[in-house]
């Protein structure tokens, strides 16, 4: 039934996210993790979102996935590093500076961060009111005839 | 007179079952709206229902298969109605949702909905105030 594979789309959009805010929390809090090496360094994380289709599915019923092309929901294909180059700071009397006096801190773009932040939240909002309309949807559906 | 649910109901039980497939189709598009490169879909109701009406009032003239090497007749495409829609505004990493248009369109299609089950639930209201006859 098409309106209770709804809380299954609806449930992998917010859980897809809910990890891209968990990256951006991350990414927020290691902004300043130095490290006098810059192959130990954080480096800003990122997920990949990918449309999942109906056959990928684990509920999905071979019979009704055959004939029904429409992708169903979101799913994370990965966590990517970014490969934006290091932030290097002359800082010659911080611990962590290396011979020549540089420190490597992250890629972590805060305003960048920011505004991914406020993206995600809005559309797990928008999925969150998207359910309760369903919910009601079939409440009424539920209640039909009586 | 004919008598029974299909008589009875008329075109609600229909437009209440696409109305249904179609919040599904929003609720994927506004699900991925921040997939790369993906492509919105939609149902047009209007052309589906115009089919479907069509398709009854032929009273489906189906092609007897007699041979396995004959071609099953599909009177209708169960996925031909999914069409792609045309954004305003094309996006850099490719992908053609918008949410202001899909929340809009998914609001009204749950109006459309609330009211296709409305008719629906007057039909069988008619029908229970018929059997007991008060």
């Amino acid at each position: 039934m098409p309106l209770m594979d709804i809380f299954d789309i609806a449930g992998s959009a917010m859980s897809a996210q809910n990890l891209r805010l968990n990256t951006t929390a991350s990414n927020l809090a290691n902004a300043d993790s130095v490290s006098s090496n810059r192959g130990e360094t954080y480096r800003a994380r990122h997920p990949v979102f990918a449309a999942r289709l109906a056959e990928q599915t684990l509920l999905g019923d071979p019979l009704t996935a055959a004939t029904d092309q429409a992708s169903a929901g979101v799913m994370v294909t990965g966590i990517v590093e970014s490969d934006a180059p290091l932030q290097m700071k002359y800082e010659p009397h911080h611990p962590m500076a290396d011979a020549d006096g540089y420190v490597a801190y992250p890629n972590v773009n805060v305003v960048e961060e920011m505004a991914d932040m406020m993206s995600a939240s809005r559309s797990f909002q928008v999925n969150v009111q998207m359910l309760t309309t369903v919910k009601s949807m079939a409440e009424r559906l539920l209640s039909m005839g009586q | 007179m004919k008598i029974g649910f299909d008589a009875a109901l008329g075109v609600h039980p229909a437009a209440l079952a696409l109305r249904a497939r179609r919040t599904e189709v929003l609720a994927n598009n506004l699900a991925n709206a921040d997939t790369p490169n993906f492509k919105a879909r939609d149902i047009d109701f209007k052309s589906v229902m115009a089919a479907q009406a069509e398709q009854q009032s032929r009273a489906v003239a189906a092609l007897r298969t007699t041979h396995p090497g004959h071609l099953a007749s599909s009177p209708m495409e169960p996925d031909g109605d999914l069409m792609y829609r045309n954004p305003t505004l094309p996006s850099l990493d490719g992908n053609t949702v918008e949410g202001h248009v899909e929340q809009a369109e998914f609001a009204n299609n749950s109006v459309n909905f609330m009211a296709s089950l409305r008719f629906l639930d007057g039909k069988f209201r008619n029908l229970t105030t018929a059997i007991k006859g008060e």
